[in-house]
């Protein structure tokens, strides 16, 4: 008997019997999982990103803290100081990102939690978008400061002194009299933290269910032949 | 990464470099170098711990603040503590341009502040009274009198700025002022005796006609305004009340005003009478006014007052009948009188008798309870006996003016003649502090010269901090450079932290800016300034949002008639919209708005030919109205260097001629 379109991609199931007897083994995938969507749920509320600028007239320095639905900070400083080199407005960037990050982060832990069912390797399917998320969210961060860094308003106070620049999505740069320092925020942290933990899960996930998915396949080819 | 023609990495790079070496240096600095740069400037080690004690390096803060008058300059000047930097001067009943007062700004309350409708621009400020909750200062409200021409302003401490001017309605001039311990009244006490509501009587008839006064300004917190409608005065004889001070505690409940000219001298040096010094100074002793307010505000409240001049006014047939009033002998030629701090003493200094006089409140209760009067003055005031209601005199030096008190139990009165302060000991439950006998005068620290008013760090409430001392000096003679001829003042920092002969003069600040009176010193931390306003588009005078604020992406020019609205916007480093086109005859309606959020970006708003000058601090909002009559074209621009293109922000106003 051939296995059907959903069992294959739901895998095959564990007996209560077997997953009490087993806890661990059988547990642990499902335990990971579970702690990855805490992880990225809390993130929601913690900074993913800081932004400092340092200058002498600004003794505390100037601060910005991106979250993944919003900007806090000295933003309205920031901007009228980037007006001057003719960089865009910072609310105008990553707006379509900023939008929909509460949206995206439901949808991986929903992901994750049909992640949890699905006991074939077309878990990792479901898994990779998060794990790339990290790395995904500091692309998408370089190349807008990329395009607003290359993009400057050449009709601005400062453009024949400023010319266009790329700043660093982390890191120190500099621009006129300011040192810049990026770095990540905490919300980033967890969400590398989830990522770490997701690919241990599809470790343990593997081990605890790789043997079934080929023992399942073996009766499935028993029965046909 | 970073393209940037201008090799700014370099320069950071020296910059630092330096920086290094200087703090390499610093660390092998030794106090033989500060012995060695002592002896260049001929500095003594008492100099050195002077300077120890008030040196501030940049960045440090002080720890108390002096709010003083600032005299002719008709403003407050806002002093720090121990470093005597001067940190603000409030503009008040005088226009300031740096603060756009009078140009633009303020404009409605000074005119307020008008006498007999006309503009009267300078005022004589004399006594600063911080805001008041159980006696002891909030840090809140600040209010000054202007003596010249009797008036009161009530400034806000959340962005030092002058909100209200009152004009008092029945007298010329005035000299007290204090509040009472939860500052429910502002007690404005007259100077000079005038027939009130500016009536007009010769001189043969001073007793009959003239009359002094003291107005009880009710101020509501919540509004931050004087409420006129609620005050009231009570009438008072023609001596010249001075200075004025509230009970608190042990007098909670009463007012104390000292009065000189109780022998009603009218002057006439023309024709051969005695002169005003000396006519208003013959007699042995003058009177202390103590007024039971509690007392008045139920008889004002129950319809006790006569509207007179517009203005409710116990006369004092009703404060006698009442008992609202009484007088007792005090030394004559009185400037100060000073309540200490549980209120259970009331100081007197006379200039002209060596001696400080202490009233005790409970006997003057008690005396006010048993009728022990020694007679009436001429307006039939009982006068309470001298015996029954002193409590000690003290001999402290020559021309005794005011006093203060400190934390362990000395109070500390400023002696014009001696050019000192006197240092004394108090008795009763204060005695414990000091090691010397109570009532005792401990030790004179000569000034420099002339004191007139002292202040300590709260040393007028009921919670005196001791600390420092400030010592109000009217003449600097040969302290500073000669400037021309008119000197500066100079206020003296004396260090009080320690007991007996200990208490030395630490620093001299020069005054250049007007003869100031009284200061009070209060805890800095008790001050809750905005560093900017609250939000974008606030109107200061109102404290809250104005709807008519400009907002950014909204500015434009609306012409209706011959009325032009103009909406400008207001950020480093820009003016929108720059253009402003008019016609001659035009009335021009400006507002205003500081888009700004950052600490300090402050912009001026200057206008030529129009006589306007506009402060906006972040956030501020500001309207101004005139009338385009001169034609032609006019650059205005921003007077406050903000940004690396301040000179840039600019913009044309064009009137356009008929």
């Amino acid at each position: 008997m051939s296995l059907g379109f959903i069992e294959r991609i739901i895998g095959p199931r564990v007996s209560p019997e077997e997953a009490w007897k087993r806890s661990i083994r059988y547990g642990t995938p499902g335990f990971l999982l579970l702690a990855a969507r805490i992880l990225l749920l809390v993130s929601l509320f913690l900074p993913y990103w800081h932004m400092e600028l340092q200058a002498p007239q600004y003794p505390g320095g100037l601060h910005m803290t991106a979250y993944l639905n919003h900007l806090t900070g000295d933003v309205v400083e920031i901007d009228g100081l980037n007006h001057y080199i003719g960089m865009r407005s910072l609310y105008e960037a990553a707006q379509l990102e900023r939008e929909i990050g509460v949206f995206i982060m439901i949808a991986f832990v929903v992901l994750l939690e049909l992640a949890a069912y699905i006991h074939s390797r077309w878990a990792v399917l479901l898994v990779a978008p998060v794990v790339l998320f990290p790395v995904v969210f500091l692309v998408d961060l370089q190349l807008w400061m990329r395009h607003f860094g290359l993009n400057l308003d050449p009709d601005a106070p400062l453009s024949n002194s400023i010319k266009p620049f790329v700043p660093t999505a982390l890191g120190r740069g500099g621009i006129g009299q300011f040192v810049t320092i990026a770095t990540p925020g905490i919300g980033l942290y967890l969400a590398t933290a989830a990522s770490v933990v997701l690919i241990a899960a599809l470790f343990f996930h593997r081990r605890a269910y790789l043997p079934l998915v080929r023992q399942q396949a073996a009766k499935a080819n028993d029965g046909s032949t | 990464m970073k393209h940037d023609p201008i090799p700014i990495r370099t320069v950071a790079a020296t910059v630092v470099a330096a920086v290094g070496l200087l703090a390499g240096h610093a660390s092998a600095q030794s106090m033989a170098d500060v012995q060695k740069a002592a002896q260049a400037r001929g500095l003594s080690t008492a100099d050195l711990l002077a300077a120890a004690k008030t040196y501030t390096p940049s960045g440090m803060k002080d720890e108390f603040v002096i709010f003083s008058s600032g005299g002719h300059s008709g403003q407050v000047h806002v002093i720090g503590v121990p470093s005597m930097r001067l940190l603000r001067t409030i503009a008040v009943f005088t226009p300031e341009p740096w603060q756009g007062w009078g140009y633009g700004v303020g404009n409605d309350v000074l005119a307020q502040g008008n006498v007999a409708g006309k503009p009267n621009l300078w005022g004589d400020t004399h006594h600063p009274a911080l805001s008041e909750t159980n006696g002891d200062y909030d840090g809140e409200w600040l209010f000054i009198n202007d003596k010249v021409n009797a008036r009161v302003a009530v400034i806000d401490l959340r962005d030092f700025e002058t909100k209200q001017i009152l004009k008092n309605p029945l007298t010329v001039s005035n000299h007290g002022l204090c509040v009472t311990p939860n500052t429910e009244y502002v007690i404005e006490s007259s100077q000079y005796g005038v027939p009130l509501g500016w009536e007009y009587a010769t001189m043969d008839k001073y007793k009959e006609t003239h009359r002094g006064c003291v107005i009880f300004w009710k101020f509501d917190r919540k509004q931050g305004r004087i409420i006129s409608g609620e005050s009231f005065a009570m009438e008072l004889p023609p001596y010249w009340q001075d200075i004025a001070d509230a009970g608190k505690l042990a007098s909670d409940g009463f007012i104390f005003i000292n009065s000189l000219n109780t022998e009603l001298a009218t002057g006439g040096i023309q024709d051969k009478k005695p002169p005003f010094e000396a006519g208003v100074s013959r007699n042995a002793t003058d009177l202390l006014h103590i007024v039971d307010w509690k007392k008045a505000e139920a008889v004002f409240r129950a319809g006790g007052a006569k509207e007179q001049f517009g203005f409710p006014v116990i006369p004092i047939e009703t404060s006698i009948a009442e008992g609202l009033l009484y007088l007792t002998p005090e030394p004559r030629s009185p400037h100060g009188v000073d309540v200490a701090p549980k209120g259970d003493f009331i100081v007197v200094a006379g200039k002209l008798d060596p001696h400080v006089t202490v009233y005790s409140a409970a006997k003057i209760k008690r005396a006010i309870a048993n009728k022990t009067y020694s007679g009436s003055d001429d307006y039939g005031i009982p006068i309470l006996d001298f015996d029954a209601v002193v409590e000690a005199r003290v001999e402290v030096g020559l021309g005794p003016l005011h006093t203060v008190f400190g934390n362990d139990g000395y109070a500390y009165t400023s002696l014009f003649l001696d050019s000192a302060i006197a240092r004394w000991t108090l008795g009763g439950e204060y005695g414990k502090g000091t090691r010397e006998p109570d009532w005792t005068l401990v030790h004179k620290t000569p000034v420099q010269y002339n004191v007139g008013h002292l202040g300590a760090v709260h040393g007028d409430t009921v919670n005196p901090l001791g600390r420092y001392l400030v010592a109000f000096n009217k003449w600097s003679v040969d302290r500073f450079l000669h400037p021309g001829p008119l000197l500066a003042q100079n206020f003296q920092l004396i260090d009080i932290s320690a007991q007996g002969a200990n208490m030395p003069v630490i620093y001299d600040l020069p005054i250049g800016f007007g003869e100031p009176h009284n200061a009070q010193i209060i805890r800095a931390d008790l001050l809750k300034p905005w560093s900017i306003y609250p939000e974008v588009g606030w109107d200061p005078h109102k404290q809250r949002i104005d709807p008519m604020a400009p907002k950014k992406g909204m500015e434009r020019v609306t012409r209706d008639g011959s009325t032009v609205e103009v909406w400008m916007t207001v950020v480093r480093s820009q003016f929108n919209p720059d253009h402003v086109k008019v016609k001659q005859g035009d009335t021009v309606i400006w507002r205003m708005t500081s888009l700004e959020r950052a600490v300090d970006a402050v912009h001026g708003f200057a206008v030529p030919a129009y006589n306007i000058a506009v402060s906006l601090e972040p956030g501020e909002t500001q309207t101004i109205e005139f009338i385009a009559d001169t034609p032609g074209v006019f650059p205005f621009y921003c007077s406050e260097f903000c940004s690396a293109l301040h000179l840039e922000m600019m913009g044309y106003l064009m009137v356009e001629p008929n």
